[in-house]
């Protein structure tokens, strides 16, 4: 991500660390896990953005997504589980001018969180919502989740899952995400480029992305390590970015459809309360900032 | 400093308590409210979602649920807002996780609850005062919030503005304590010139970014001094055992050292938080104790013994937690009883009965709630007492 | 002219070079870098580092070609690679027509 250097260098400072807390180094997250992966990527997308990181917020929730926030060196939120996501709007709605990240995991976004994402996306709040999805509960010791593909077997489906999944892009679109997007670890320079998408969208953007959990989804199931998840990624993911998100469904280790899957406008809910409060009041009503960078 | 005039309604008006409870927010600055409807406190927001596009600069959203107002609120407090939520009984259940984040995390937020009768859904649209103990313990874990309790609209009008102050002041949540009956309630408020209102400010530091830590305390007050996100000191908050840094820390020497301050930072100034009436307490062998709606039926039960020759005076709680234990304390040791009315099956009286530790009897009326208490049951009570 | 023996095709020499920085303490011997490197320059060392992984080595220099892919794999920030202008390198002389 860096320039050319002229020369040899023979000492240099990894271009992350200025935007991780690096007293807080080495992560909690197992070998192996993707998280982390997801992380570097952040960052350089936050480089290519050119934002000021002061105005940079980041929010998440609990489980091993949710120590996201603790690790990055930015004005973070490590809030209640399930609940990123209503956090963010108030924040957000606060202080306009701050660009809002929620950055959490499958469980905590769509299981206990699933109602503030459904209202997020709807209401089209400006912030951009990172999902983690190794498709169980890591940080409590692999339970099954609303993305657990049957029939994996997790702590709380010993005998294996046979719940329907989420398809979460396709849930994301019927809310009225403006921006959706999957990807996978593997993918990662496409991760970059989705999150500088998001982060220079107006409104709600949604990105998914698989990430291994070798620990325990892949332990459990017989899947390998870290690695041979990625292998699998590599080798079972399709990139459609014109799918229909009824289709993008994952089922247990088969094909990953990859993409960016929905890029409109909409008005965001700032802009919404904006328009209908000047349509009645007219002149006693002063618009509220939208936080947009001036044109 | 004073307020902000273009928030305050100067003048006197007929409201009910929760319109007036929404006029003592505003005045108080308060700019961010997040709500769900629930009877009987809807009328808070209703009055917010009206008042704030005119006020400029507030935002009101009805949130999906309880659950999502009671956080929305803290990440708007964090982004620089003065906050409140609003709900009722099982609305505040709801909210217990988060009460307990606010404390936590030390977040200056008003809570408000418009009590109804009790448990579960009840009886909607009647008064009830059975979410005094919830209130105070109700969250999992130890910590201390402030709990304040207005006995009319013109109360509501000002506690609902003190409680503001308070919240900044201690960087803690603080919960207005209104029923159904004086949120219905029609009376005059009035409310002076925006300049003759004392506003509380948020701390804000003035250390630099590098030098500022989020929970840091450098004074006795022990009360950090606040930053807002965006102004560049890249904060982490969390609601795990954390330092002063922010940083979670795993083990019970961090447990202690948070814990212990953030409950002495309320203990060690009970002294300026406390808050009580009393009205002929001086020469009184009974004092009936009471709070909210019931302290005015209570004063027409205290006539009523009066006129029958009984010597009985009224403390009434305002800021009912912390409780005033030194003052009850006192009157357990000097009086020949306490009588202790409430629209619930006993919440307060057990403070009553803990504090004064057998000096006195603790007598208490209770009541299942969906009507105030006969003025009459009371008073039988104070000539029982006192036989 | 004919030469005696065909002379080896002389070996291009690269625009930029590439070398990574390792810090050894913070990997956790996932293999990701290792994996994904486009020119397999990295290797997993024999030794370990003090939490007992294998962290990895640039074990072929010259077949890297700095451009990042390792850094941005890696969930633990422990390597990163950087490109640099190789000083060897003459760019070619235009053919006069």
């Amino acid at each position: 991500m860096s320039d050319v250097l002229d020369s040899k260098p023979t000492t240099a400072e990894n271009p992350v660390n200025p935007y991780l807390r690096l007293d807080r180094m080495p992560s909690i997250w197992c070998p192996g896990c993707g998280i982390g992966t997801t992380v570097n990527c952040f960052t350089r997308a936050l480089t290519e953005c050119g934002l000021d990181l002061d105005k940079v917020s980041i929010v998440s929730g609990i489980g091993c997504t949710g120590r996201v926030a603790g690790y990055l060196n930015l004005d973070s939120f490590h809030t209640t589980h399930g609940r990123a996501i209503p956090f963010a709007t108030g924040l957000k709605l606060a202080n306009p001018e701050n660009k809002v990240v929620v950055y959490s995991g499958d469980g905590d976004l769509t299981a206990i969180g699933g109602n503030h994402f459904i209202h997020a996306a709807r209401r089209n709040v400006d912030i951009v919502v990172v999902c983690v999805n190794n498709h169980t509960y890591g940080m409590t010791g692999g339970q099954v989740t609303p993305t657990t593909p049957g029939p994996a077997v997790a702590s709380t489906t010993p005998y294996g899952a046979f719940e329907y999944p989420f398809n979460l892009p396709y849930l994301a679109d019927s809310c009225g995400a403006v921006y959706v997007a999957r990807w996978t670890t593997y993918h990662v320079r496409q991760i970059g480029k989705a999150m500088r998408e998001a982060l220079g969208k107006r409104g709600f953007s949604f990105i998914e992305i698989i990430s291994p959990c070798p620990t325990l989804y892949a332990r459990r199931n017989r899947l390998g390590d870290g690695l041979d998840a990625m292998k699998y990624y590599k080798e079972k993911s399709v990139v459609k970015s014109d799918a229909d998100t009824r289709e993008v469904g994952i089922d247990f280790q088969g094909d990953i459809i990859c993409g960016r899957f929905v890029d409109r406008e909409r008005e965001t809910w700032i802009e919404g309360y904006n328009r209908q409060h000047s349509a009645k009041l007219g002149e006693r009503f002063t618009p509220y900032p939208t936080g947009f960078a001036e044109a | 400093m004073g307020a902000d005039p273009n928030g305050v309604l100067t003048g006197s008006h007929y409201l009910d308590g929760d319109h007036a409870c929404c006029e003592g927010a505003i005045a108080a600055g308060c700019r961010f409210v997040a709500g769900y409807p629930i009877t009987p406190s809807t009328e808070v927001v209703e009055r917010i979602a009206q008042r704030f596009p005119r006020v400029g600069d507030g935002i009101f959203i009805q949130m999906e649920d309880e659950i999502a107002s009671s956080i929305a609120i803290q990440g708007a407090m964090w982004g620089g807002k003065k906050v409140m939520t609003v709900t009722s009984g099982p609305g505040l259940s709801l909210m217990m996780e988060h009460l307990g984040l606010a404390a936590m995390t030390e977040v200056p937020c008003v809570f408000v609850d418009v009590q109804r009768t009790g448990p579960s859904t009840g009886l909607p649209t009647q008064p009830g005062q059975a979410d005094m103990m919830q209130v105070r313990w109700g969250s999992h874990g130890d910590y201390k919030i402030i709990a304040i309790c207005p006995n009319s609209p013109q109360e509501a009008f000002d506690f609902t503005f003190d409680a503001f102050n308070l919240s900044e002041k201690y960087r803690v949540p603080v919960m207005v304590m209104l029923d159904e009956c004086i949120g219905h309630m029609i009376e005059r408020v009035d409310i002076p010139t925006a300049d003759k209102l004392e506003v509380t400010e948020r701390k804000w530091t003035k250390k630099k970014p590098g030098e500022y830590k989020p929970f840091e305390v450098t004074d006795d007050t022990m009360v950090p001094d606040a930053c807002k996100a965006g102004d560049g000191y890249r904060i982490h908050v969390t609601g795990l055992t954390h330092d002063e840094q922010g940083y979670p820390v795993m083990n019970h020497i961090a447990q202690e050292k948070l814990l212990r301050r953030l409950v002495d930072k309320i203990n060690l100034h009970a002294d300026d938080i406390v808050r009580y009436e009393e009205i002929d307490v001086e020469d009184a062998d009974v004092v009936v104790l009471t709070y909210g709606i019931t302290s005015r039926v209570a004063m027409r039960a205290i006539r009523m013994a009066r006129e029958q020759g009984v010597k009985v005076g009224m403390h009434r709680l305002i800021v009912a937690w912390p409780f005033p234990e030194k003052r009850v304390r006192e009157l357990a040791a000097t009086k020949k009883a306490i009588v202790v009315p409430e629209m619930n099956y006993g919440q307060m009286v057990l403070e009553v009965e803990r504090v004064a530790a057998g000096r006195c009897p603790v007598r208490l009326v209770d009541h299942a709630g969906g009507t105030v208490h006969d003025p009459q049951v009371i008073c039988d009570a104070i000539l029982e007492v006192v036989r | 002219m004919a030469a005696e023996e065909k002379s080896p095709k002389p070996k291009k020499v690269p625009k930029y070079l590439g070398v990574t920085f390792i810090e050894q303490e913070l990997c956790k011997g996932c293999g990701f870098c290792i994996e994904f490197c486009p020119t397999k320059a990295l290797d997993f060392s024999r030794e370990f580092n003090k939490k007992g992984y294998h962290y990895p080595l640039l074990a072929r220099e010259l077949d890297c070609n700095g451009c990042d892919l390792c850094g941005l794999y890696c969930p633990d920030f422990a390597i990163f690679g950087v490109k640099y202008k190789n000083a060897e390198y003459k760019a070619p002389e235009k053919k006069a027509k």
